[in-house]
């Protein structure tokens, strides 16, 4: 049987089917230059009209009520350190919790149903809307004073923020030890250690790079939150001068951004640009950095 | 070589039993662990149990009249929660149609070699970056910059085709449609890096059979890689359904915070999410307890998309594996 065809064989742009690779392959390009156009734009704004508001004086004064004084409008320093301050309560609580979650997951329990529950959950709450998270802290710790009789607390502002992290450290965990080639883990057994000796010294050391690009990863979206501080934190433009004031209202940089966003003062409007820059070149550098620890050489499948 | 063996390991060996603290720092360390994951679940099941709760008061009140009513009236503690749901599914609905298209174009785009590895990293990690912008940024940009820049061109729409329902208002500012837009920006990343990863996922040998029996580039990616990325993607686009609909704060800051309920898209609305950001500082006696009710019914939204998605992932992923 021989096959003859009078079709040429050179490549004909006028074929339909030419004709659509090209314009599918324009209008794909076309999706991604949209895609990356709302980054663009929202990056050069940020740091061009955030940038020019930003000097000694707004990082390191406290925010003036709002219509007190129409041409300065203070700094946003209270902000930034409370935002720094609820980022550490939330890591010191969900740290432990999630690396040692991600622990039982990886090392004690693979494939459980416990652990299939668990993992389950832990992607379920990641879905939890942030707000909600609000919500239950506001219900359980700031409407029930059980924080020593205080209400609305930059402890609580935390603990809400640390359920944001939770999800996401125990996920990365999980995976990271999951990566640890068995073979270090029978080499380690072997010599004689004991299972507690074998996961802190052998296997969580070797997962450290994965364990921590993950909690950058938390810690940057929760820095960046604020519905769940909205009414956990609240509000303050003053500084924190004592370890009591923990248990009081505490600022925060998003909080600020919301708040003197939609006032109608515009030196108000011009500290929410300002706070806006300085969270945002934070989170990029958080997340770069997290990147940069990610390609650094954690384990990979193909590796033993 | 010359095998040197000193005194000491020659002697004879004994075999050590543990010591008792040994075992007992294993036991202990396996249950703190243990307590920690639990932990997962203790707090997921306590926001359930907590906002439940504290939402008996109104859910015995109103019942499902509450899902059917626009009414919310802290004057006459007439509460309905209609506006509010269906601000939050239309504007995430509607938002995902719009941002399926861009976010998987742009990931067939960047899984494809039509240009340099490169130029095509750098796109995906500006994606992804976008990403890492807490949403009361977006917001702020968003209030600032983008509603001011598109209002002429919804007035424009609204100038030409007023007559349907749903354009049947004049663009003032704040409304559902800048919502919609600033929504897509939000969860196109999520969209495209899942989309990205799943596509890369698919064995290079489908993609070589296709071209060997002459398939052209985008017959391949329609009829082949697609097909067999379609677990993730789903999963993603789910993902990013209850991202959208449970966004909280670019959405109130641009929605315009209105309960009169309105068929037009120019038009102030409410979500369910911007409703708790707004009232719930200032709310007490039984409008806590309707927010909270509003509450569970955007966390029970968000819980069956987030299963579903699970379940989705899980149920087609067999396929090519």
């Amino acid at each position: 049987m021989n096959y003859t065809s009078k079709k040429s064989l050179t490549y004909n742009p006028s074929l339909t089917r030419n004709f659509w690779n090209k314009a599918l392959t324009i209008i794909s390009a076309l999706f991604a230059i949209i895609s990356v156009l709302p980054l663009i734009l929202v990056i050069s704004y940020i740091l061009i009209k955030g940038g020019s508001y930003i000097n000694l004086e707004t990082l390191i004064l406290e925010p003036e009520p709002p219509g007190d004084d129409l041409l300065s409008a203070g700094g946003i320093g209270p902000a930034i350190t409370g935002t720094f301050i609820m980022s550490v309560i939330a890591s010191i609580i969900s740290i432990p919790v999630g690396v040692g979650g991600g622990i039982y997951l990886a090392e004690y329990s693979k494939s459980g149903k416990f652990a299939k529950f668990i993992r389950f959950g832990s992607n379920v709450l990641a879905g939890v809307p942030s707000i909600i998270a609000g919500v239950f802290i506001y219900a359980i710790i700031v409407s029930t004073k059980i924080l020593f009789g205080s209400m609305f607390s930059g402890i609580a502002g935390g603990i809400s923020l640390s359920i944001l992290m939770l999800p996401t450290i125990i996920k990365t965990t999980d995976e990271a030890l999951k990566l640890v080639p068995n073979d270090m883990r029978r080499a380690a057994y072997g010599v004689g250690a004991s299972k507690f000796t074998m996961i802190t010294n052998i296997t969580l050391p070797a997962a450290f790079r994965s364990i921590s690009t993950g909690v950058l990863i938390a810690l940057a979206r929760a820095a960046g939150e604020t519905a769940p501080l909205l009414f956990t934190a609240l509000f303050s433009r003053y500084y924190i001068t004592s370890f009591d004031d923990l248990f009081y209202e505490m600022g925060s940089l998003s909080v600020l951004i919301y708040n003197f966003a939609l006032e109608p003062y515009e030196a108000q409007n011009q500290l929410a640009w300002a706070a806006s820059f300085i969270l945002v070149v934070v989170l990029l550098s958080l997340n770069i950095l997290s990147r940069w620890i990610g390609t650094l050489g954690a384990f990979s499948k193909n590796k033993v | 070589m010359l095998l040197r063996v000193d005194k000491a390991s020659t002697s004879k060996f004994t075999l050590r039993r543990r010591p008792t603290s040994e075992k007992l720092v294993d036991v202990g360390f396996k249950n703190i662990v243990v307590a920690m994951a639990s932990m997962v679940a203790v707090v997921l099941f306590s926001i359930f149990l907590v906002v439940y709760y504290e939402s008996t008061e109104s859910i015995s009140r109103y019942g499902l009249r509450f899902l059917f009513n626009s009414a919310w009236n802290p004057v006459t503690d007439e509460y309905g929660a209609f506006t509010a749901i269906y601000g939050t599914l239309f504007t995430s609905i509607s938002s995902l149609l719009i941002a399926i298209p861009l976010g998987v174009g742009t990931a067939i785009f960047i899984t494809e070699n039509i240009i340099p590895k490169f130029i095509r990293n750098i796109i995906g990690i500006m994606v992804e970056l976008l990403a890492a912008i807490p949403s009361v940024v977006l917001g702020l940009w968003a209030v600032f910059i983008m509603e001011p820049f598109i209002r002429p061109f919804l007035n424009i729409i609204y100038e030409l085709f007023g007559f349907i329902p749903f354009l049947s208002t004049k663009p003032l500012g704040a409304g559902m449609m800048p919502a919609i837009l600033i929504l897509v920006v939000m969860i196109l990343p999520i969209i495209t890096s899942i989309s990205k990863d799943s596509l890369n996922q698919v064995p290079s040998k489908l993609r070589q059979a296709a071209y060997g029996i002459g398939a052209s580039r985008w017959t391949t990616i329609f009829k082949v890689i697609i097909p067999a990325a379609i677990s993730g993607i789903t999963g993603g686009v789910l993902l990013a359904l209850g991202r959208a609909m449970g966004e909280t704060m670019a959405v109130t800051m641009i929605i315009g915070n209105s309960n009169n309920f309105s068929w037009s898209i120019f038009a102030p609305s409410y979500t369910i999410s911007s409703m708790l950001a707004n009232q719930f500082g200032e709310a007490d006696g039984s409008q806590v307890s309707s927010l909270m009710y509003a509450a569970l019914i955007l966390m029970i939204l968000t819980l069956m998309v987030n299963v579903f998605a699970q379940w989705i992932v899980k149920k087609l992923s067999l396929r090519y594996q």
